[in-house]
């Protein structure tokens, strides 16, 4: 994969498939001296078994499809890049992961578009509670699912077209802002 | 600037919208496994969501799902109408989309080229 973000969109999904009401993603793109991605979840979680053995790609269960290639692509591309992949489980608790990439290391993927991949996430899965949060050296910005449903209350469908289109330009424009590009 | 604000005006719109909509069971389904992911499906989705907005085609669904095993086919899009076999689209690129919509989902006519997959009803 070409973008962090399609990893970070990977990633979700993996939660969303665990049966998570809740997700959490916080992206920062200078941690002490890391850039870090954290996906964290209330869904159903790995056991102690599974979690060491979720690295590997010829170990995984095809039939929960709880993960794929993904994991095993995220690690080395982690390793790849002076940092490490951080994953915390248990069943019924819900997963944790956290990616670490030497912020300064040239091979880092790009971030990439972040506000499509949370906008197509939601799309795809518009019953998920998100939090969102992107913290860059021009500040932070965060975004939860919760003030868009306070607004539009029992009309609040995330895969509706223009529910889309309002959260891809909200966020693009947000994220840009902070990164200085706007 | 988009804002939170404009959820307001927003709102209104679309409850008028829900009042409007029949249910007619048309439904679009993109895989967003990790090969679909790799492949591109996040700017296949985010074709046939700006594509449904532009036409206003609010009674279509859309959904997603997880890899079905034709990895090397992705993106796979599936256009569901009530009553008509399911079709599977493969090797889909958003620029494939507009067509998908306008000849399959809204005038029923299968895009022949692209389909790798049919389940009768």
């Amino acid at each position: 994969m070409r973008e962090l973000s399609l990893h970070i969109l990977d990633i979700a999904q993996n939660s969303v498939a665990a049966g998570a009401k809740h997700i959490a993603i916080e992206v920062n793109e200078n941690e002490a001296g890391f850039f870090v991605f954290r996906v964290s979840d209330d869904g159903c979680g790995m056991d102690a078994q599974m979690l060491r053995q979720v690295r590997d790609p010829f170990v995984t269960s095809r039939k929960t499809r709880k993960v794929g290639l993904g994991i095993p692509f995220m690690d080395m591309v982690t390793q790849q890049c002076g940092g490490r992949l951080d994953i915390a489980s248990a069943p019924g608790k819900g997963t944790e992961l956290a990616a670490y990439f030497a912020a300064d290391n040239i091979d880092r993927p790009p971030l990439g578009d972040l506000a499509d991949s949370i906008a197509v996430l939601l799309a795809g899965a518009p019953q998920i509670e998100l939090y969102f949060k992107y913290s860059c050296a021009g500040g932070s910005f965060i975004f939860t699912t919760q003030e868009v449903r306070d607004i539009l209350g029992d009309a609040c469908d995330f895969a509706n077209s223009e529910i889309y289109a309002w959260l891809s330009q909200y966020l693009g424009q947000q994220l840009a802002k902070l990164q200085g590009r706007l | 600037m988009k804002s939170l604000a404009d959820l307001h005006a927003l709102r209104d719109k679309l409850k008028a919208d829900i009042k409007l909509r029949k249910e007619t069971g048309t439904k679009i389904i993109v895989g967003m496994g990790t090969c679909g992911i790799a492949a591109g499906a996040r700017e296949v989705m985010k074709a046939i969501l700006d594509e449904l907005n532009k036409r206003r085609l609010l009674e279509v669904q859309v959904q997603q799902t997880g890899c079905i095993g034709m990895c090397e086919k992705e993106v796979l899009v599936d256009v569901v109408r009530p009553g008509e076999a399911r079709i599977t689209y493969g090797k889909v690129k958003p620029e494939d989309v507009p067509k998908i919509i306008a000849e399959h989902v809204v005038n029923g006519r299968i895009v022949e080229e692209l389909v790798v997959g049919k389940i009768d009803e």
